[in-house]
């Protein structure tokens, strides 16, 4: 039974980094109508900027918390003002295809250079150590991953849901010629909106840096996964998916303590049987 | 047709069939294929650093000199056996490749074993651990260099056990490797008087292992064994860190850890670390000198890993061994017969020899991860810390299943 519990708190980790990578997709996808397949990549992009301001610029775990989804915030900014706005309108595939050619090529650039294994990023002195709760050993960042990220979901939850911006916002999808005659910049509003999706995803990145390797491929191998959370949860669903995300992160984590040789294919099975029963996902509204 | 022109016909093919017999004994063409997981959790201990292992070996054979004319290609396997025996395949029917090199992931290196054997290629593997390669699964295209799981269980397992680690906790990677590696150490610990109490099987690339650890904590074992590598393997160490296992009391086996992992994992948390390899580049001035023209080469500046060593060392001595017979003869079965008849000596692993199941025996040497303060520079990770000789470390003839040795 404690060994339970231990499974289950692991699983709300894990969830935290699926909760905040699929946010960032729903916020896109509700927004932009784009999918994009260009976030595991930004993910990486956030964790590598927190490398290079260690090792380089000797700036702490801290503010990289904070500049890391700036910078690659900005970055994603750039894409979005010279490729991605080009495709409003376009069918889909367009938006997959040119943000997953985007993915192929920052993570191709990235392996150039520092190859597959990555580099260590260690944990923050304030964070180090861990507390016996009883029935585990809680390392304190991993800790500190859950909260905080339960706080960057449920605010960012909260600006869209419940503020005039974020109104402004889901107005502005729904019809955006009509938000722009009350004289809205909707152009630049999508923009910033693609800019937040892609700094969640950094954050994420900054996140998991101590934890997992800084290295290329981090994304690549936990894209696939955040994208069946997504769809499971119901396309551009802010709650769903933040809910789905920590959700799987605890079913994950129970199948790694039945049947550990499922851990990576659960998801999808689920993702299957949401779909046959409920297309649109569970939190989804028909289109 | 009169019977002139038909033997006049016949004459010219005879004549033409001499010619090409002729030119094969003196055929000093050789084309090499290096396969490897080029992009993958596997690519840095292998990956562009083998190609570059078996470039080097090409110039430093001298053998262009001499009117020979080798070509390289190489090809990315991405893990995947089906991926891995297509590309295998297509080397020997169209590009047509006569050996091909190092092939990371035991589950991938079994399948292009079957190829190589089909197509009577040469393959030298260095970069998968199965010993089944050279035991019950053996082909006599073969060799395998480096190291295998028999000699990681028989080195690094063995010198645990001795040490009072007497229970065994396995995470073990889920798939060929993985099997190989557990089965292996089981029979040291248990022959030894040891205990395995339990173990988890994990699916390749996995980028958490907390569950898994958690579940290794909470069976007590003195010894948790690393039953995978690469990527995976460094993950494991450095979340073990933070759950505070090894402070706990309880000790990871390493069982296969490379140069590469340990600069991804940080001297700070590898230190300490006991493991078994075949080369590092800081043991003699030889060693020494070669990584140094190879790290100058390398875009991430890295010397080259025990993998990428032994891929140098066996395509230095098929050479050797195409240069005895005078030519090459496009008959892998007989080249590589020709290998195990000569001694091996180069200067990444000193003196051996082929075994006839195709393993090479050279000597395995026990190291320890530094402390960040004893390190003196951005690869100087490794103590020396006992040699094993290559009969003590690899399997005996006596053991072996190869089908080979009943001749």
């Amino acid at each position: 039974m404690q060994a339970l519990y231990a499974q289950l708190l692991v699983g709300l980790i894990n969830g935290s980094f699926y909760a905040l990578l699929s946010l960032g997709l729903a916020v896109i996808f509700g927004m932009l109508n784009i999918i994009n397949f260009a976030h595991g990549a930004l993910y990486m992009m956030g964790a590598f900027v927190a490398y290079f301001l260690l090792n380089i610029g000797g700036i702490n775990y801290w503010w990289a918390l904070l500049l890391a989804p700036i910078v690659v915030g900005i970055f994603g900014m750039i894409l979005e003002r010279t490729m991605l706005q080009w495709l409003t309108g376009l069918d889909h595939l367009y938006g997959l295809l040119l943000t997953f050619g985007i993915a192929l090529i920052v993570q191709g650039v990235f392996q150039n250079y520092f190859g597959s294994s990555g580099m260590p990023y260690a944990i923050p002195d304030q964070l180090k150590g861990g507390m016996n709760l009883g029935f585990m050993f809680l390392p304190v960042y991993r800790g500190w991953v859950v909260i905080f990220s339960l706080v960057v979901c449920i605010a960012t939850w909260f600006l869209i849901e419940k503020t005039r911006l974020g109104a402004y916002l889901r107005a502005a999808t729904e019809n955006p010629t009509l938000v722009r005659a009350f004289g809205v910049n909707v152009p630049r509003m999508i923009t910033l909106t693609y800019g937040l999706g892609v700094g969640l995803a950094a954050l994420a990145g900054v996140l998991s840096a101590p934890i997992n390797q800084v290295r290329p491929l981090m994304g690549a191998d936990l894209i696939i996964v955040v994208f069946a959370v997504v769809v499971i949860g119901g396309m551009g669903s802010i709650m769903g998916s933040i809910i789905t995300g920590f959700a799987l992160g605890v079913i994950e984590g129970m199948t790694k303590y039945f049947y550990p040789e499922a851990s990576n294919t659960v998801v999808f099975v689920l993702m299957v049987l949401v779909l046959l029963v409920k297309p649109t996902g569970l939190t989804g509204r028909a289109a | 047709m009169n019977t002139r022109s038909i033997a006049s016909l016949l004459l010219t093919t005879a004549l033409t069939f001499a010619a090409t017999g002729v030119a094969s004994a003196q055929d000093k063409t050789v084309k090499i294929g290096a396969l490897s997981d080029q992009s993958g959790l596997y690519a840095d201990l292998g990956g562009p650093g083998s190609t570059l292992a078996a470039q080097m070996a090409i110039e430093d054979s001298g053998l262009a000199a001499k009117g020979w004319k080798i070509d390289i290609i190489s090809g990315d396997h991405q893990n995947k056996p089906d991926i891995g025996t297509a590309i295998a395949r297509q080397w020997f029917d169209v590009e047509k490749v006569d050996i091909i090199v190092d092939v990371p992931n035991s589950g991938v290196a079994l399948a292009v074993n079957n190829v190589i054997k089909e197509k009577n290629g040469v393959y030298i593997n260095s970069g998968a651990a199965t010993s089944d390669l050279t035991n019950a699964q053996c082909s006599p295209n073969t060799v395998h260099w480096t190291y295998d799981t028999y000699m990681l269980a028989h080195t690094t397992g063995q010198a645990l056990v001795k040490a009072g680690g007497d229970t065994w906790f396995f995470l073990t990677a889920d798939y060929a490797f993985g099997a190989a590696l557990e089965r292996d150490t089981t029979a040291v610990v248990t022959a030894n008087g040891g205990k395995i109490v339990g173990g988890v099987k994990h699916p390749l690339n996995t980028p958490d292992f907390s569950s898994f650890l958690l579940q290794a904590q909470a069976s007590k074992a003195k010894i948790i064994g690393l039953a995978n590598a690469g990527g995976d393997t460094t993950n494991t160490i450095k979340q073990a860190a933070e759950f505070g296992i090894v402070k706990g009391g309880q000790k990871l086996a390493a069982l296969l850890l490379f140069l590469t992992d340990v600069k991804a994992i940080g001297l700070e948390t590898a230190q300490g670390l006991n493991f078994t390899e075949t080369f590092y580049w800081d043991m003699n001035d030889q060693t020494r000198a070669f990584s140094k023209r190879f790290a100058e080469k390398m875009k991430s500046n890295a010397p080259p890993t025990m993998v990428q060593a032994g891929v140098y060392a066996g395509v230095r001595h098929y050479f050797k061994a195409l240069e005895a017979l005078g030519g090459n003869p496009h008959d892998g079965a007989k080249v590589v017969e020709k290998m195990k008849s000569m001694p091996t000596e180069d200067e990444l692993f000193g003196k051996g020899e082929i075994q006839p199941n195709g393993r090479t025996i050279h000597n395995a040497y026990l190291f320890e991860v530094k402390k960040p303060s004893e390190s003196k520079g951005p690869w100087d990770f490794y103590k020396l810390v006992g040699t094993v000789p290559g009969d003590q470390a690899f399997t005996p003839l006596s053991e072996s299943k190869c089908a080979l040795l009943k001749k």
